[in-house]
């Protein structure tokens, strides 16, 4: 009996650090559709976030040496990942709003380009630093290991599951809860969600479409590249490998769907997700394929995209114009 | 009327869309204190030029002068910041948001205050007399309820000059005379206010002064007092039309179509159409009239097939053929048979029209069955489209050019003469003529008359009263659901069928 609690357990906080990267490539793909942006190219941009992220962190610990502090590497990684990620939404962004090319054709260049990019990227500090190039452990395990005394893990029962999980996993979820107040609670948020419902009406009522298009997928795109720099440094274990992300970029783009475009539901919803995600390590069973495991979250996915369109409540269904491009002048 | 100071004017506006001149060197003059009518055929540009005061359009060339000062106005933010709102005939709002969301948006008005909206906006509904929850979501909300949230947000950003596109296209008359008098109390407070519309009754009833415009050239504007219907028809059509529509006898009218008892339920289960019973004749053009929602759109789908028919029958009887059952039929099965419909819905381009294709692509739409071999025939639906377009004087660059691009009225000729083309044996018409001026609308009355004259069974639901009077031959009455009687449209007056759409038979009670 006890035996099956601390699987379970081990479950929970295997699943949050798996649900930790698709929380942010999730919170950064919402803020961009909120917007009317349908950006497919996340795994992309994820992609470029890794690459990127891991890179900065290990020529500053190169170049700091001794002097390297942990707080700093954390610091410069979300910003240089972010930076990534906000680069290439931007040329997402200008193919798609400036240019108005189809947003499905674009974000899926995007992918594969990302894809391209960071793989190229990762493999030349490789080959430049003559071998995998990885971060000392000490800094890795900053990266890692909970932010918070090790007395509150000890708590039975809830120890774990609360304080169990690295840092960015609580930095997601402070995402989630400021997106939610942003987009519910300011006039800001307000006319962001306008621009991604009807941006005709928005531009009627004087606001910028373009300004708030570029804006968010641009801070969406760096917050989905986050997630990237967090898979690298917490699951890859702070080395680039050829496996990349393992898809966790697609599966953003359908918590989407499954969230129904709510930050606060991308909290659990990625934890469930990063649940079905290693089901197949922790509770396999022998004579299931891991491929049905893994289709698992996509089936999850479907699942909620009949239930919500049977339903038809006007409050579930995506952002009215997601995927069009807007131009004034056109009838 | 009182001459004050100019709010607007508008000097020499050109505006092109492609190759299609929208706008040509237009004069404008709007007061304070007055309600200026913009009339005009559809396609000659009224909505291109206030769009330009509302900000959605730049001028090509021209100037705007608000209060005597030159402006330039590039956006709506533009628009608002001197005082001009434009509610759109399309209302633009977001469903999922609700009432004083939509009103507040694109304000800048510093913290988000929701409460303290939701009070302005009930301190408005209360000073003009409008009725409607600002907690309240748009997708919940009527038609006119979203008018009403239309004008408040106009009204909420302290706009001085109004401009209404169309505003009575979708109410009925109750809602009418409520905007009306909504109007009257602005103007009485000194804002100015441009309304577009095409009923003239309207115009004489309601405004001060009539700009016509026609073929995006400024015609000239003139006192409605001073003016009337016949002469402001003369002015937008710029001949004289003759009012009278052509009524030739058929000679041997036989019975194409009979409906016995059709009772339809919607899907709550309420009576749509209650045992209603008719026939209509071939060579003979049934009027339908009605207030608005009294069962013609359920009675027009029931016999194409598209409205579940709960009981009753509707029996159609072929040129030389056995008469068969409808009823149980699919619609393709219908329109094989020769039954076609024309509904001309709100949305002309959501029902019946694919919006970025051109006038042949939309004509194949329904030629396409015709075709036997692998490959489609683009031949005959382009002749077709030609005809239409020439017949029509459908206003286009050409056969290809998308018809969601078109002005409205021009959408709707391509679609009413599309199923005209078809030469069906009975021909279903609901407001073909929506929304159109009065010389495309006779084209179209001549289009019904025509099928009539042919042995089609022409079955017209219509709103305008003079119109059915004019072209039918009988007249099928609905009230409720359920037929109020049938009349004969040479004799009987519009009085008689007033009383009958109000009260089933008409009689006293």
């Amino acid at each position: 009996m006890s035996n099956f609690f601390d699987l379970f357990i081990a479950l929970i906080v295997a699943a949050v650090t798996y649900g930790t990267p698709l929380l942010f490539g999730t919170l950064g793909e919402v803020l961009t559709e909120k917007s009317g942006s349908l950006n497919l190219g996340v795994e992309g941009i994820m992609f470029m976030g890794g690459a990127v992220g891991l890179g900065s962190v290990f020529y500053y610990e190169k170049a700091a040496g001794a002097g390297t502090s942990g707080l700093a590497a954390v610091a410069i990684g979300i910003v240089c990942a972010f930076l990534a990620g906000a680069f290439a939404s931007l040329l997402f962004s200008f193919l798609t709003i400036t240019l108005r090319a189809n947003q499905n054709v674009t974000g899926l260049a995007l992918a594969i380009f990302g894809t391209g990019v960071g793989q190229f990227l990762g493999e030349y500090m490789r080959v430049s630093e003559g071998g995998y190039i990885s971060i000392s452990s000490g800094l890795a395990a900053f990266f890692q290991s909970p932010p918070f005394p090790a007395f509150l893990r000890r708590i039975p029962v809830v120890g774990n599951v609360l304080f169990g999980h690295s840092a960015f996993f609580y930095l997601g979820v402070l995402t989630a809860v400021g997106m939610h107040w942003y987009l519910n609670r300011t006039r800001s948020g307000l006319y962001l969600r306008s621009v991604g419902e009807s941006p005709a009406t928005a531009d009627a009522a004087g606001i910028n479409v373009t300004r708030y298009k570029y804006l968010a997928a641009v801070i969406g795109g760096g917050v989905s590249a986050i997630g990237g720099m967090v898979y690298i440094m917490t699951i890859a274990g702070c080395v680039w490998n050829h496996e990349g992300l393992s898809g966790e970029g697609w599966l953003a783009v359908a918590l989407v769907i499954f969230c129904l475009w709510r930050p606060l539901s991308a909290i659990w919803g990625s934890v469930l997700f990063g649940a079905l995600m290693i089901l197949y390590l922790r509770l396999a069973l022998p004579f299931v394929p891991t491929q049905l495991y893994k289709i698992l979250p996509y089936v999850v996915t479907v699942a909620v995209l009949i239930v919500s369109s049977m339903r038809n409540n006007k409050e579930k269904q995506p952002p009215a114009s997601l995927g069009l491009s807007y131009f004034r002048e056109d009838r | 009327m009182k001459k004050t100071v100019c709010a607007i004017e508008m000097r020499g506006i050109t505006k092109r869309f492609g190759g299609v001149v929208a706008n040509d060197g237009v004069d404008l003059r709007l007061c304070r204190g007055e309600i200026l009518s913009l009339l005009g055929e559809n396609g000659s540009g009224k909505t291109t030029l206030m769009n330009m005061l509302a900000g959605i359009y730049f001028p090509d060339e021209g100037e705007i002068l608000v209060e005597g000062r030159p402006v330039s106005i590039r956006s709506p933010k533009d628009a608002f910041a001197n005082g001009i709102g434009m509610i759109h005939q399309h209302y633009k709002l977001v469903d999922v948001f609700t009432a004083t969301e939509n009103i507040v948006l694109g304000l800048e008005e510093g913290r988000l205050d929701m409460k303290a909206a939701n009070e302005k906006v009930r301190a408005i509904c209360e000073k003009y007399g409008f009725e409607i929850d600002p907690t309240q979501k748009i997708y919940n909300m009527s038609v006119s309820q979203k008018q009403t949230v239309e004008i408040v947000k106009v009204l909420y950003r302290g706009a001085e000059i109004l401009i209404l596109d169309e505003p009575t296209a979708v109410l009925t008359p109750q809602e009418t005379d409520k905007l009306f008098a909504v109007l009257r109390a602005m103007r009485a407070d000194g804002k100015a206010i441009v309304i577009i519309t095409h009923k003239l009754h309207e115009v004489m009833a309601l405004s001060d002064r009539v700009a016509v415009l026609r073929k995006g050239k400024y015609i000239g504007a003139v006192s409605t007092g001073e003016t009337s219907p016949q002469a402001l028809t003369d002015m937008m059509v710029g001949h004289s039309v003759t009012l009278n529509i052509d009524r030739p006898r058929f000679d041997k009218p036989v019975k194409r179509l009979e409906v016995k008892n059709l009772t339809c339920l919607d899907a709550e289960g309420v009576k749509k159409l209650d045992s209603v019973s008719f026939t209509a004749m071939g060579g003979e053009i049934l009027g339908v009239a009605g207030i608005a929602g009294s069962g013609q759109r359920e009675l027009l789908e029931a016999v194409s097939g598209l409205y579940p028919v709960a009981e009753g029958d509707i029996l159609y009887s072929p040129e030389g053929g056995q008469s068969e059952s409808l009823r149980g039929k699919t619609p393709m099965q219908i329109r094989k048979a020769g039954v076609a419909m024309a509904f001309v819905p709100e949305d002309r381009l959501g029902m019946g029209l694919a919006g970025s294709m051109g006038m042949t692509g939309n004509m194949m739409l329904r030629s396409w069955r015709r075709g036997k071999s692998a490959f489609v025939n683009r031949r005959d639906p382009n002749e077709l489209a030609l005809k239409i377009w020439k017949e029509l004087e459908v206003v286009t660059p050409s056969t290809e050019f998308p018809v969601r691009r078109m002005s409205g009225g021009n959408v709707q000729k391509v679609l009413v003469g599309r199923e005209i083309a078809s030469a069906p044996s009975v021909l279903m018409a609901a407001y073909a003529v929506r929304g159109l001026d009065i010389n495309t609308s006779y084209t179209i009355y001549d289009l019904l008359t025509r099928q009539k004259m042919k042995g089609a069974a022409v079955i017209y639901v219509g709103e305008d009263l003079d119109v059915l009077l004019e072209l039918c031959d009988r007249i099928l009455v609905l009230c409720g659901g359920r037929v109020s009687g049938v009349v004969d449209a040479r004799s009987a007056t519009k009085e008689q069928i007033g009383l009958m759409m109000t009260r089933l038979g008409g009689e006293e009670r």
